[in-house]
């Protein structure tokens, strides 16, 4: 099926592949809270029954119970109880008047599997629960107003940190002498800094000592978000910091990546005949670029997740609105629906920009156009 | 092996690395021995955020604590983190490299699979939704534990890369010829030519480890047993520091942090230029 159009059925087989893993990621953001005995109902419960009755605080854990999909329901839908002895903080029975044991009702839960396909279902109508920290926001709100953010500072420092530290790296790769001596141990050192403490170090530098730029927010007090010049370029210039803590970072590490990979390219026959024929610098570079450049893509895929958690850090040292804060606001306030939600969310993103560079890659590998790597990863 | 050493040893990329590690290393085993202040101690005389003295030398945080006692005991507990975290990572990444290149066939395919699930999933949102589970019990020990057993894939990825390509090699033939089990094989004709590969897999995954503790400890996600790095990072970050400018605060910190680092990257491409002679001009 599909032999005549190779590219097209590698890119549908990669698609159905993270469609597979998106499950798994679905899975792992679903199992692993609740390892921690953590019910996200008992916790919501522990906030949302603040003065309420018994009876009230009871439908209100109805609700709930079925809002998450955990509650066993009859065929008229509603949540079946159970009537179970009635224990005390240490686990002992607890006796009523008569000395006999007291009996309680108690909802009763729904098998794991179950609930976990109400999560699936939950998740693909954009359903992430409700906030517990800000009860009853929806976590989908949440996210909402803060992926832009992040994807603002996440895609630019990515897509450019790539390309120019790919340019550097071959640049390098091909002058070496005293260019490359220089620049190779800087990038060196460069990568093996943190991101965030990248950050605190231009904060500290050209925010508090230099008050050149901004150190928190993503904008102005005085501006209004909206469409307008002013906002705009409000947020141009609280974006300088953030990009820089990221960017040469992100770069340095490509460089080195791609100067190694050059050296390699160089060192080859093909590169060595180039060179006796004379052809132009340009043009010598240009043919390592492009055959440096396919394992650098499969890099970058390999790297995306690293990079993307780095960044999310960073977000915290500027206060910057994206994802990373409001994680970081929710687990301070042990806001589980929201850590959940960003979670999913992050990883989301981490595998559609693994599929866009594979879609890249089947774009630029003449191989796949030829038909010659098939499917898997 | 002496010459291999040797080789290295000429590398000025590998010498700088292999002293800055070892020197970290031994202030974060000794340190306590020369420099015995209890980092628990609070000098109210002090106060918080002292300037350096010749009784604090590098100052006190936020809460009055010597600043030097608290960086060697929390470049103790990056490096152990960092080691616990490698050598987990390490292991399972090579024996699943290993074992499924070297096979090959439909367990190959399935333990390729697992690997690049677990690449393509971010290793942070695994971490984040473990450690906020386990609240109470996050130990530094238990964070070493869940690092490692979050980052293996890409070693198992390179790992099994270098495997695959051994596979077709004439005297691992030879070996089968011989009649010489799967297990032998491995251990006697394919291990040793991986050892070095393996080293500088290990190598990375530790300082990967201490990177990935510094972040989950920057969003109070860290030890509550320990001082690490990240964590006198992020109550430096928490108290003020940066908006107050209190550079001493956190500027040794994030200087270790770096050049441990920075250390191991050394060693690393170094070997890499040995062992690859084209990278060598």
């Amino acid at each position: 099926m599909l032999k005549q159009y190779p590219t097209l059925r590698y890119v549908l087989q990669k698609g159905f592949w993270y469609f597979l893993t998106f499950i798994v990621a679905i899975a792992i953001n679903f199992a692993l809270p609740r390892l921690g005995e953590n019910n996200p109902v008992d916790i919501v419960m522990g906030k949302a029954a603040q003065g309420l009755s018994p009876e009230e605080a009871m439908q209100k854990k109805e609700t709930l119970l079925k809002a998450f999909g955990m509650a066993e329901l009859d065929d008229q839908g509603k949540v079946i109880y159970d009537t179970i002895p009635e224990v005390d903080a240490n686990g002992k029975a607890v006796l009523d008047e008569n000395s006999k044991q007291k009996m309680v009702p108690q909802p009763r839960l729904s098998s794991g599997i179950s609930q976990f396909f109400v999560y699936v279902k939950n998740v693909f109508h954009g359903d992430f629960g409700l906030s517990y920290s800000q009860y009853p926001k929806p976590v989908i709100e949440i996210i909402k107003e803060s992926l832009p953010w992040t994807l603002l500072i996440q895609a630019p420092t990515i897509i450019l940190g790539w390309i120019f530290g790919n340019l550097l790296g071959a640049f390098a790769a091909y002058k070496r002498g005293i260019f490359d001596k220089v620049f190779f141990p800087v990038a060196m050192f460069l990568n093996g800094i943190p991101y965030f403490v990248f950050g605190m170090l231009l904060v500290a530098l050209f925010s508090v000592t230099l008050g050149w730029f901004p150190a928190m927010n993503a904008y102005g007090m005085d501006v209004i978000p909206g469409f307008n010049w002013a906002f705009f370029k409000s947020v141009g210039y609280f974006y300088v910091l953030p990009f820089f803590s990221c960017f040469p970072i992100l770069l340095s590490g490509q460089a080195t990546g791609m100067r190694s990979m050059a050296i390699y390219e160089l060192g080859t026959d093909y590169m060595k005949y180039a060179k006796w024929l004379g052809l132009r610098e340009g043009k010598i570079i240009s043919y390592v670029f492009r055959n440096a450049m396919l394992p650098q893509l499969t890099g970058l895929a390999q790297s995306l997740g690293a990079m993307v958690g780095g960044a999310l850090i960073t977000e915290m040292i500027f206060s910057y609105p994206g994802l990373g804060m409001a994680m970081l606001t929710a687990i301070q306030q042990n806001d589980y629906a929201t850590i959940q939600g960003c979670t999913l969310m992050i990883s989301t993103c981490v595998l559609l920009a693994n599929f866009l560079v594979d879609i890249l890659i089947a774009v630029f590998d003449p191989r796949v156009k030829a038909g010659l790597q098939m499917g898997g990863k | 092996m002496i010459k291999l050493l040797k080789n290295l040893m000429k590398s000025p990329m590998f010498v700088v690395g292999i002293a800055i590690f070892i020197l970290s290393l031994l202030i974060a085993i000794f340190g306590p021995v020369f420099y015995n202040v209890d980092i628990n101690a609070r000098d109210i005389v002090a106060g918080p955020y002292a300037p350096s003295s010749s009784e604090h030398l590098l100052g006190t945080d936020h809460l009055g604590r010597d600043y030097v006692s608290l960086l060697i005991a929390g470049l103790r507990s990056s490096l152990y983190v960092g080691l616990i975290a490698g050598i987990i990572a390490t292991t399972i990444g090579v024996f699943i490299g290993l074992f499924g290149g070297f096979r090959g066939g439909w367990i190959d395919e399935v333990l390729n699979m697992g690997t690049n699930l677990f690449i393509v999933i971010p290793q942070f949102v695994i971490l984040v939704l473990i450690s906020s589970a386990v609240k109470e019990g996050r130990s530094l020990t238990l964070i070493g534990l869940i690092i490692g057993l979050t980052s293996w894939s890409w070693s198992a990825r390179s790992v099994r890369a270098q495997a695959s390509s051994l596979r077709s090699r004439d005297h691992i033939a030879l070996a089968k010829m011989n009649g010489d089990g799967n297990l032998k094989i491995l251990i006697k004709h394919v291990l040793p030519y991986l050892l070095s590969y393996v080293f500088m897999v290990f190598i990375m995954q530790v300082s990967s480890g201490i990177l990935s503790e510094a972040s989950i400890s920057m969003i109070g996600l860290g030890p509550l047993d320990s001082t690490s790095l990240g964590i006198i990072l992020n109550q430096a970050k928490d108290n003020g520091a940066l908006s107050d400018s209190i550079w001493i605060a956190f500027l040794p910190a994030t200087l270790v942090i770096t050049l441990t680092v920075f250390a191991l990257y050394l060693i690393n491409t170094s070997m890499e230029g040995v062992f690859n002679p084209r990278l060598r001009k």
